[in-house]
């Protein structure tokens, strides 16, 4: 059912850990749905992302996604960071299973999440990016049932 | 990946050549139908007799009784569908439980859209029903109650004696899915007064898309399927001949070896559980410890996901499952889990082993080493487990 790149990086995530007195953490996602993300952003002072660590509770896809996602911004300034969508994410990993794009999202609402944090650390602002909408605790949505 | 290390055999079993070679001469020799006259087709006919009764045999009812169908979907959707029908001018009320297969829950469902009322029991942190709260759930106007015989993804063995007394007290239809007992534990559908009982092939080693329904005499339920006169005309279609056969030869092979497997499963089994509590932290057997399924094991490791855990096992040959495999197109965590009381995010990282006849202590010994660095890895890659130990050390 996964690409053989989504096999790749979940066998083999890339950046998994942590980031210590990261510049920006973000964490999205809920247990309910089971998958939550992690990014820890080391971002220096020319607003470059020189490090990027993340840890994920998650299926295949949302494992593949965050060690994707962290690869594209890796090195990336932070304007280049906003331009890592999860199309771009999917793309990377040569597509996702339609119940699975939503994994793709969350490693970008991530990224932007933990961006969102090194911001209102440094109290700066960032063209385009908005407050994250999901944590951890939310998600109490109705379930669909469908037959 | 050479080695295949199969413990998923709640979701199918492997056909036994035993019972492919039975089937094998009604594909190609006496592929003739039953229906028909001639002598040719006759014989297939007799077959068929013969394989019901073996099959009423095991249950200690009569061969009239048993109803071939498509499987164990189509014996419990008749079951609840006809009872509902049947019965509706003494009532609407049906009872049932919260850890019902699919084919039981979507079909109460259901049956509520159609104007039916349908009481889901809850059961306790082992997956189990509680008589007295059945008992207390009846109403004048219940017609049906409908309990699982074993639950396929705990494993949990409910207690249907009780359960049918209870209904039998109060003149109440009694059905039981025993897709996943049938062949694996004893059945008596006498002594546990159940009125109808679904069963599948392919849980017993025989073939899939052949199934029954045992219907006690005098229960008035009509054809499910309509057409010919087939099944006593209660359920339409020309007999899938080669399929009643392997069904037949494969329940008839798992009564006789009944004893044998299921105390070799069994120690297997505890030998399985022993290893992964003692040996994984945080890990937990869901399911009754000792109500349970002679081949099932079904744990929660705390901060790791199912999925992931599934296709790094999968990775070293072994085949499992994460809840039941109908649900793993859905999101959501099973409903067994949630029902016997899991929060979601223990209930996304359950993983369900079951044993076959084949299952070796190697086998399990392999597995549990897999599965003990395949945990420890998930969990350092884990939120969870990062902000528990965070958690721990303040």
């Amino acid at each position: 059912m996964y690409s053989e790149k989504v096999m790749e990086h979940f066998q083999n995530p890339r950046n998994v850990g942590e980031i210590e007195n990261a510049s920006g953490v973000g964490t999205v996602g809920n247990a309910k749905c089971g998958d939550i993300m992690r990014i820890y952003l080391d971002i220096d002072e020319n607003k470059i992302i020189r490090d990027v660590k993340f840890k994920t509770f998650g299926c295949g896809a949302a494992v593949a996604t965050s060690s994707m996602a962290t690869e594209l911004v890796k090195g990336k300034t932070i304007e280049e960071a906003m331009q890592v969508t999860n199309r771009a994410v999917m793309e990377a990993l040569d597509g996702l299973p339609p119940v699975k794009v939503h994994c793709s999202l969350l490693a970008e609402e991530a990224i932007h999440a933990a961006l969102w944090d090194y911001a209102e650390k440094h109290g700066i602002k960032i063209e385009g990016l908005t407050k994250p909408k999901s944590d951890i605790h939310d998600g109490e949505e109705e379930e669909e049932e469908e037959y | 990946m050479d080695r295949l290390i199969y413990l998923d055999n709640a979701a199918t079993t492997k056909t036994v050549p035993e019972v492919v070679e039975a089937m094998l001469p009604y594909f190609t020799e006496n592929y003739g139908n039953p229906s028909s006259v001639y002598r040719f087709a006759a014989k297939n006919k007799e077959a068929v007799a013969a394989q019901r009764e073996a099959v009423a045999e095991i249950l200690g009812v009569k061969a009239k009784e048993i109803y071939f169908t498509a499987g164990g979907s189509e014996a419990d959707n008749w079951a609840l569908k006809a009872a509902a029908e049947s019965y509706a001018s003494k009532g609407n009320h049906i009872i049932t439980t919260k850890i019902e297969h699919h084919a039981i829950l979507h079909t109460a469902e259901y049956l509520e859209k159609k104007g039916f009322e349908v009481t889901y029991l809850d059961v306790d942190e082992d997956g189990m029903v509680d008589p007295e709260e059945l008992r207390a759930a009846i109403r004048p106007t219940t017609i049906l109650i409908s309990v699982m015989f074993a639950n396929n993804e705990i494993g949990t063995v409910q207690p249907i004696k009780e359960i049918g007394q209870i209904a039998k007290e109060h003149g109440i239809l009694f059905h039981t899915d025993a897709v996943q007992a049938f062949g694996q534990v004893p059945i008596s559908a006498d002594e546990c007064h159940i009125d109808m009982l679904s069963a599948s092939g392919h849980k017993l080693n025989g073939p899939k898309g052949i199934g029954f329904l045992y219907i006690r005499t005098g229960v008035k339920i009509r054809s499910f399927i309509h057409g010919g006169a087939q099944e006593r005309k209660r359920r339409a279609g020309t007999e899938n001949v080669p399929g009643i056969i392997g069904l037949g030869t494969a329940a008839v092979r798992a009564a006789r070896t009944m004893e044998e497997r299921a105390k070799k499963e069994k120690e297997l089994r505890d030998y399985l559980i022993g290893r992964v509590l003692e040996e994984i932290p945080y890990s937990k057997l869901n399911g009754h410890p000792v109500r349970r399924l002679p081949n099932n094991a079904n744990f929660s490791f705390r901060f790791v996901e199912g999925e992931s855990l599934l296709i790094m096992l999968d990775m070293k040959g072994i085949c499992a499952s994460s809840g039941s495999a109908c649900t793993s197109g859905s999101l959501d965590p099973s409903h067994v889990l949630l029902a016997i009381g899991l929060p979601h995010e223990i209930a996304h990282g359950s993983l369900r082993l079951t044993l076959g006849e084949e299952t070796s202590k190697e086998d399990i010994d392999y597995t549990v080493d897999c599965l003990k660095g395949i945990v420890k890895n998930l969990r350092e890659m884990s939120p969870l487990y990062e902000d528990f130990l965070k958690e721990q050390k303040a």
